[in-house]
């Protein structure tokens, strides 16, 4: 053989003979080296995500002391039988009504919309997914505040209706328009998961449905509807949680009278200055997030 | 190419086991490898032929055991300190780089200057015959093109021994064939010891100088393809390699042994007597024909049956001939369509004395 | 973004209903939007009101000095939470697809909190959280909070962008790189980094645009006097509307549309994936 020549690197050899001691020893410092890995990112969530979480359930036990400060002291749990007034049954019940309504709208949107994407050719569909993901990646705020001027007194909106003769339309702080500013705010998270869902679906699996004299109806019903739950339940968990805790649409939107369960905890905070039943509220936010993911990951979901 | 006397294996493992948790992957297997053989490990999935295989190779360290290349204790060296390199299972080229860049990275990372290494890289990219391709990702290539790029990655260090994982699993047969005759070629031109495993019996007896067998993490047995396939040590290597009729019988005195369905068969073997054995016979070496026929001297190592299948291959004919509650596979020569026998049909098998094989049970 | 054939295509009335759905949802999205656009021209007080073409809520945008201000906080906070939160997220998605080690469920949990808990919720831990330690550990309110507040949601989404590829990504790559005489570093700087780039790219991109975005927590952790762009905005709504709001706006929309493409196009450019 002909080859360029290339001094040999053969490393130094030192003698070890393996034993399972070596083997254990060799193991612990592959867990070791994992487990520096993960220690900057570890103690940076236990410091300033765990702690401060922690914080709030320790904060909603405490007691509001004349000054409008709190005192952790007097543990007690009357900021949790507040919750159980007229004022924050109405606040929860609104902001509930409101998160499902929005998921339901959402849904019904984006059910047709994934699958007539997932229908399409692939380049479509590629290019059907870039413009959903436009408006996901444009800044929320700016898309409530867009809603605001459509809405408006004598926005475009009122405008429109106005010349074909219905008359202004008086949306801006209703419900109605802190409905239609979540939807158009998470409409995306609802689209995104469905389409993947559906996207994976067998096409043949349908075909075969037809085939077995199902009619339209019966083979959305009995196979696309179960074999794309998954997705079903997942856009579903990521609308509703930020609905439900929606704070800068129902501000922008939202009127006086229309106050949600976000806009209320804030309230606590930042005005009524109740450090302690604000507290609460966040824990009970915090826990309906919760029982609301085990329920997507028992259901077999895998990634949020 | 190595100093080395002739007489230090390539590689040499002693005693080596490797376990995960409570599974035992390799139980104590020792085995040599010379210098400049062609080496298979052979093996149903999960005996742990790649495991042992990642052992040699440093991407596993043997619980326990001993591990030598070239003389030198290995055993708990990492990877990147051993003077072998591997082609590995669906190449696992680098995607992001090129056929250069890919064949040129061993060379990199030992501190090869650039251009030297680019320039040893183009000799084994002309070896593998891919000149012209160096500039293409791994993507643009061929199932077959991409199985000399690693190739010729793992050879550009030199590496005293190249190990194989299923080098050839992922092409089809006309090129696997094709490729079996190249990389035996490759290895006698290179004089480098080649451990390559597999599941393919086949692809081991053809290329291979010597093959292990392994199962469930023991070796079975080390030999020629030839040893393996006339002398197995047991029911699992006979089965295992090639096809056999495995008859079950005891061991009877004037060597003598008596089939499980009472027929008595002259058939010497070292086997204690009363000792339960199987015997092992290959298709190929059973004649067929009618009762009348069996020659003088094959009057013992002879059976009377009724044929109960035949299948026309093409190059021969594959009989079922049951016996007693016994069923025996019978290859013979395609004769013409008048001469075969068919379903139904009285007839006697026998064999030569040297033919056939005893195992312990 | 995937080799599926997929589904065929539904006909007759069903399809049409489907085509205009799709329509619809698009109008949805783009027509606020585009009006916002439209609007952020117009020469008139009232900002849904169309009063002729002007450049002028730009030029009030181009003297405020506070907005300007706010968007140098913004940019700042963003870059810096970005390039932390970047480092540590890859560093965790690596440490949980490619080792074992003791706490790898909790760290796992703990990784996944911050993307499902509601903004509101995490805006009150880190008020509490910080009126409790901020004095101990000598941090003022204002770009020190803000930042570390944007970091404790960023990591995850980041390792949860960064750990899809590396699952992706064949493991045995890094075994090929060490059997080739790589350093675990050199395995890593010339395979495992170069292969996950998108990857991280993609997630850099996310905190760069959810620290742009946020307005609950940076509100609640801002101090007087220290304020970010979409908080400036927000307060802005909320005080009463004026045009100047609107050009804010399309120049906050323009940005965020140019990263997305800039991102689609490297993306492209290095044949990735979409993220």
């Amino acid at each position: 053989m002909t080859l360029t020549e290339i001094p040999e690197t053969a490393p130094e050899l030192p003698v070890q003979v393996a034993t399972p001691e070596l083997e254990a020893t060799n193991e612990r410092n592959d867990r070791r080296r994992g487990f520096l890995m993960a220690l900057p990112a570890f103690s940076f969530l236990t410091v300033f995500f765990a702690l401060p979480l922690v914080l709030v359930v320790v904060y909603s036990f405490a007691t509001r002391n004349r000054f409008g400060g709190t005192d952790l002291s007097g543990w007690n749990t009357d900021s949790y039988q507040e919750l159980g007034s007229d004022l924050v049954r109405q606040v929860l019940t609104r902001s509930l009504v409101l998160a499902v309504i929005t998921t339901v709208i959402c849904l019904l949107l984006a059910y047709p919309f994934a699958y007539y994407m997932a229908t399409r050719k692939i380049g479509i569909r590629n290019l059907m997914l870039v413009f959903v993901m436009i408006p996901f990646w444009t800044n929320f705020l700016v898309r409530n505040y867009a809603w605001y001027v459509i809405l408006g007194t004598d926005g475009p909106l009122s405008q429109v209706t106005e010349t074909v003769g219905i008359g202004p339309t008086r949306l801006l702080f209703t419900q109605a328009a802190v409905v239609l500013g979540l939807v158009y705010g998470f409409l995306p998270f609802m689209i995104l998961p469905l389409y993947a869902s559906i996207e994976r679906i067998d096409g043949r699996l349908l075909e075969a449905s037809r085939d077995l004299y199902a009619t339209g109806a019966q083979s959305f019903r009995h196979v696309l509807l179960p074999l794309s739950l998954p997705g079903v339940v997942a856009g579903s968990i990521l609308v509703f949680i930020p609905s439900l805790g929606a704070y800068v649409t129902p501000e922008i939107l939202g009127g006086a009278k229309t106050t949600l369960l976000g806009s209320y905890i804030v309230t606590q905070f930042l005005t009524a200055r109740n450090f302690p039943f604000g507290a609460a509220l966040s824990t009970v936010l915090m826990v309906i997030m919760l029982s609301a993911t085990i329920v997507y990951f028992r259901k077999g979901g895998r990634t949020l | 190419m190595n100093t080395t006397a002739p007489t230090t294996p390539a590689v040499s493992i002693r005693e080596v086991t490797k376990r995960f948790g409570d599974v035992t992957a390799v139980d104590a297997v020792s085995l040599d490898i010379a210098d400049g053989e062609f080496f298979a490990m052979l093996g149903p999935s999960g005996c742990g032929k790649t495991t042992t295989l990642r052992m040699i190779a440093g991407l596993e360290f043997p619980t326990e055991g001993s591990l030598q290349i070239f003389g030198d204790e290995v055993g708990t060296l990492p990877p990147n300190k051993r003077p072998v390199n591997t082609v590995f299972q669906n190449y696992a080229l680098f995607p992001h780089m090129n056929v250069l860049d890919n064949v040129s990275f061993g060379l990199r990372m030992s501190g090869v200057e650039k251009k030297n290494a680019a320039m040893r890289a183009m000799d084994l990219i002309d070896l593998v015959q891919l000149t012209g391709m160096e500039k293409r990702k791994p993507n643009q290539l061929s199932g077959g093109q991409q199985q000399r790029v690693a190739l010729a990655r793992a050879l550009v260090n030199k590496p005293k021994v190249l190990l194989l994982d299923e080098p050839l699993g992922a092409l089809d047969l006309k090129l696997r064939q094709e490729m079996q005759t190249e990389l035996k070629t490759l290895q006698r031109e290179l004089g480098v010891s080649f451990v390559f495993v597999t599941h393919d019996q086949e692809e081991a007896l053809t290329m291979s100088d010597r093959i292990a067998v392994m199962h469930d993490g023991e070796l079975l047995q080390v030999g020629s393809a030839e040893e393996l396939y006339e002398r197995p040590v047991n029911r699992f290597v006979a089965d295992f390699i090639g096809q056999t009729n495995l008859l079950p019988a005891t061991v009877a005195e004037n060597d003598m042994i008596v089939l499980d369905n009472g027929s008595k068969l002259l058939c010497p073997n070292p086997h204690a007597v009363g000792s339960k054995v199987s015997m092992s016979l290959r298709p190929e070496s059973i004649r067929i024909g009618t009762r009348d026929a069996i020659p003088a001297p094959d009057q013992g190592t002879s059976l009377q049956g009724v044929v109960s299948d035949m299948s026309y291959l093409g190059h021969a004919l594959l009989y079922t001939v049951k016996v007693d509650g016994l069923s025996l596979e019978v290859r013979s020569e395609p004769v013409s369509a008048d001469r075969r026998f068919g379903p139904g049909d009285d007839v006697a098998v026998w064999w030569d004395r040297t033919a056939d094989w005893v195992v312990p049970d | 973004m995937s080799t599926n054939a997929g589904i065929t295509q539904p006909r007759g009335l069903t399809r049409g209903l489907l085509s205009v759905n799709a329509w619809l949802v698009y109008l949805f999205f783009y027509a606020p939007i585009v009006l916002l656009i439209i609007f952020s021209f117009s020469d008139n007080r009232n900002v849904g009101v169309w009063g002729g073409f002007t450049l002028d809520w730009y030029r009030e945008f181009g003297d405020s000095q506070p907005t300007k201000a706010a968007l140098w906080n913004s940019i700042q906070i963003a870059v810096a939470s970005t390039l932390i939160s970047v480092v540590l997220g890859t560093m965790g998605a690596l440490a949980l697809e490619r080792f074992k080690f003791r706490g790898k469920q909790v760290f796992d949990a703990l990784l996944y909190l911050p993307i499902i808990i509601p903004d509101v919720t995490m805006a009150v831990m880190m008020l509490l959280f910080f009126s409790q330690i901020a004095g101990w550990l000598g941090l003022s309110k204002g770009f020190a909070t803000i930042t570390l507040s944007h970091i404790a949601f960023s990591i995850s989404f980041v390792s949860v962008v960064v750990r899809a590829r590396l699952a992706g990504s064949d493991d045995r790559l890094e075994e090929a790189a060490l059997d080739l005489y790589a350093t675990r570093w050199q395995a890593f700087r010339f395979v495992t980094l170069p292969l996950i780039m998108p990857g991280i790219l993609g997630g850099a991109l996310l905190a760069f645009t959810l620290s742009l975005d946020d307005v609950v927590i940076t509100q609640f952790v801002a101090g007087p006097g220290w304020t970010t762009l979409p908080v400036f905005v927000f307060g802005l709504i909320r005080k009463g509307v004026t045009p100047l709001i609107n050009s804010v706006s399309v120049v906050m929309l323009l940005a965020s549309t140019a990263l997305v493409a800039v991102s689609l196009i490297a993306q492209r450019a290095r044949g990735g994936d979409v993220v």
